[in-house]
């Protein structure tokens, strides 16, 4: 039922996204062949369509693993520390090799992301926290530190400019032949469907995995890599984009659980219908100016995140009740009062 | 299953040394001891949980470090009491993942059926689609022994299984442990610190001092007043009830 629903919607916003922007573009002029408006179609439209709906895809999918497997609803590749790696993994790219083309940063990118997400993970297993909330604490502190050497090099080396570009995430740059490297999302995330069990299990804790012949270090890191290539191929491609790889997971959960198997298409579409909507709402403010869609995000985001606090102090840690769903639950309970 | 001179040390401190004991197929054998006494240890360490410093544990002919993870998760199964248990997952999601060393992700018709005698076997029909973590904890200790069951291991280790459960859910628990062993032939071992219910429920008992085997034996040799008096320093006096020795300490 959701997952129909928020196909739908996604496709709805896709088609009306699609036709907001500067010039207009109009279904008959389309159809009947006009190059001019098929050129805009085909080379700016089209592929900012799909790098949002990839954005969409790989940073929340991105986010839930990591939930899963670190154990803690707080964690996000903002919040663990993988998106400040990749931004100094371009740094570096952008130092050692200027003339890099996209896939040569996103090399460097991937290492970097990958490294620091291990270290964040490997950090907070050393030090078992009592209070949950001390996880993405020391991972936003983790940030920071690699953010400060990040803007450090980039002043001394000038880079301030060029580097601008990957710290605020914006899809205005997105055309075709310089995005096309955010496609890699798909592969990983079907990867990370594949192994959806597997993180669960590993999110359960190290002795049930053992219990059930998983390994829990090998799935860990496996699962930390594919999050971070994820949030990599993104970051260089759009920039930053906070706030999803945190929310879009915990709404999910709080409608249908935590089974990955279950969640994992809805959490996918859901955080593509976000980015959507906040990318339409970006091009529409100031138009003809457009915002970057991580001031949107930000922003609604922050809001979403409120919301869900304070829903969680009202209501402790239960799921959201949908009518019709689980109704045998509702009458056993009457039964028991 | 057998172990031999096994020893642990953490930190230049010996917490288990030279223990040697074989646990009797098909029956209930309790670890009891006090505190640091090394009982947990020793489970750890027969359940492949802890890396052992050194000593032999033998499962089914075969050293257990050299048992591939998945064939032992299908003979041997390990309930501790650190699972992640702010995860929403439903009752069945978690009894299915006892099915996990069979089928990985693909469940056949066959595991349907399993699970679903399983969660029967622990009366959790009408609990199925409830979240673990909107259960009581007797509930969620029962999903958690739905999900052994449904892992189908001949042998069922226990650590601690009555913490943080009261009177009600720890006795109806021990209850539970008894059917496995005498209803479905499983060998249980537990570590228990209630040494009435070792007692009570168990047919062989291991006390534990100081990282040693103290006694192994039946629970009429271990419960008495000498050996439980020289294990946990206090004063005892054991009774009849049913038959059973039962202890009572000041």
């Amino acid at each position: 039922m959701i997952t129909v629903t928020l196909a739908c919607c996604l496709a709805i916003v896709s088609v009306i996204s699609i036709f907001v922007g500067v010039i207009d573009l109009d279904i008959p002029s389309l159809l009947s062949g006009d190059m001019e408006q098929l050129e805009i179609l085909l080379i700016s439209r089209l592929p900012r369509l799909l790098a949002i709906l990839c954005t969409g895809v790989g940073m929340s999918v991105a986010g839930l693993i990591m939930q899963q497997l670190c154990m803690n609803k707080f964690v996000s590749p903002t919040t663990g520390a993988t998106i400040s790696s990749a931004q100094f993994g371009i740094l570096l790219a952008l130092l050692f090799m200027p003339s890099s083309t996209i896939w040569g940063r996103a090399a460097f990118a991937f290492v970097t992301a990958t490294l620091g997400t291990w270290i964040f993970v490997w950090f907070i297993q050393r030090i078992q926290f009592k209070d949950t909330v001390m996880v993405p604490l020391v991972g936003i502190m983790f940030g920071n530190v690699i953010n400060g050497i990040t803007n450090y090099f980039a002043y001394k080396y000038e880079m301030t400019q060029a580097l601008s570009t990957w710290l605020v995430g914006h899809f205005s740059m997105v055309l075709r032949g310089r995005y096309e490297l955010v496609y890699l999302v798909v592969p990983l995330v079907i990867l990370a469907f594949a192994f959806a069990n597997h993180f669960n299990i590993v999110g359960m804790g190290k002795d049930f995995s053992k219990n059930l012949g998983v390994h829990y270090n090998f799935v860990l890191f496996m699962g930390l890599t594919i999050a971070a290539l994820i949030t990599a191929s993104v970051v260089v491609v759009v920039g930053s984009i906070s706030y999803i790889g945190l929310i879009v997971p915990n709404l999910v959960a709080m409608f249908k659980g935590d089974k990955i198997r279950g969640t994992l298409v809805d959490t996918a579409l859901f955080g593509a219908l976000f980015v959507l909507v906040c990318d339409v709402i970006g091009r529409v403010v100031i138009a003809p100016y457009e915002l970057p869609i991580e001031l949107i995000v930000g922003i609604l985001g922050s809001l979403l995140f409120i919301g869900l606090l304070i829903y969680r102090l009202n209501h402790g840690r239960k799921a959201v009740q949908l009518s019709g769903m689980r109704r045998r639950d509702a009458v056993n309970g009457e039964a028991r009062r | 299953m057998f172990v031999k001179e096994l020893t642990k040390k953490y930190d230049g401190k010996t917490v288990v040394d030279g223990v040697s004991f074989e646990i009797p197929k098909g029956k209930v054998t309790s670890l009891i001891g006090p505190n640091g006494a090394g009982k947990s240890t020793v489970m750890g360490m027969i359940s492949r949980l802890i890396a052992r410093d050194s000593g032999l544990v033998d499962f089914e002919h075969q050293d257990i470090s050299k048992w591939k993870s998945k064939e032992l998760a299908k003979r041997l199964a390990i309930l501790t009491q650190q699972n992640n248990v702010q995860m929403k997952l439903t009752v069945r999601e978690l009894v299915s993942f006892g099915r996990f060393p069979y089928s990985g992700n693909h469940l056949t018709q066959e595991d349907e059926d399993v699970i679903d005698r399983a969660i029967a076997y622990m009366e959790l029909q009408e609990f199925e689609d409830r979240f673990i973590d909107e259960l009581s904890g007797g509930q969620r200790q029962r999903a958690y022994i739905a999900m052994v069951i449904a892992q189908d291991t001949e042998f069922i280790l226990l650590d601690e299984p009555t913490n943080n459960l009261d009177i009600y859910h720890a006795t109806n628990m021990m209850k539970i442990v008894r059917r496995l062993c005498d209803e479905l032939g499983k060998t249980v071992i537990l570590v228990l610190h209630e040494i009435n219910y070792a007692a009570f429920y168990s047919d062989y008992i291991c006390a534990f001092a100081d990282g040693k085997i103290a006694k192994f034996g039946t629970v009429e040799e271990v419960i008495n007043k000498e050996t439980l008096s020289a294990i946990y320093h206090v004063e005892f006096e054991i009774m009849q009830i049913q038959g059973k020795p039962l202890s009572i300490y000041y």
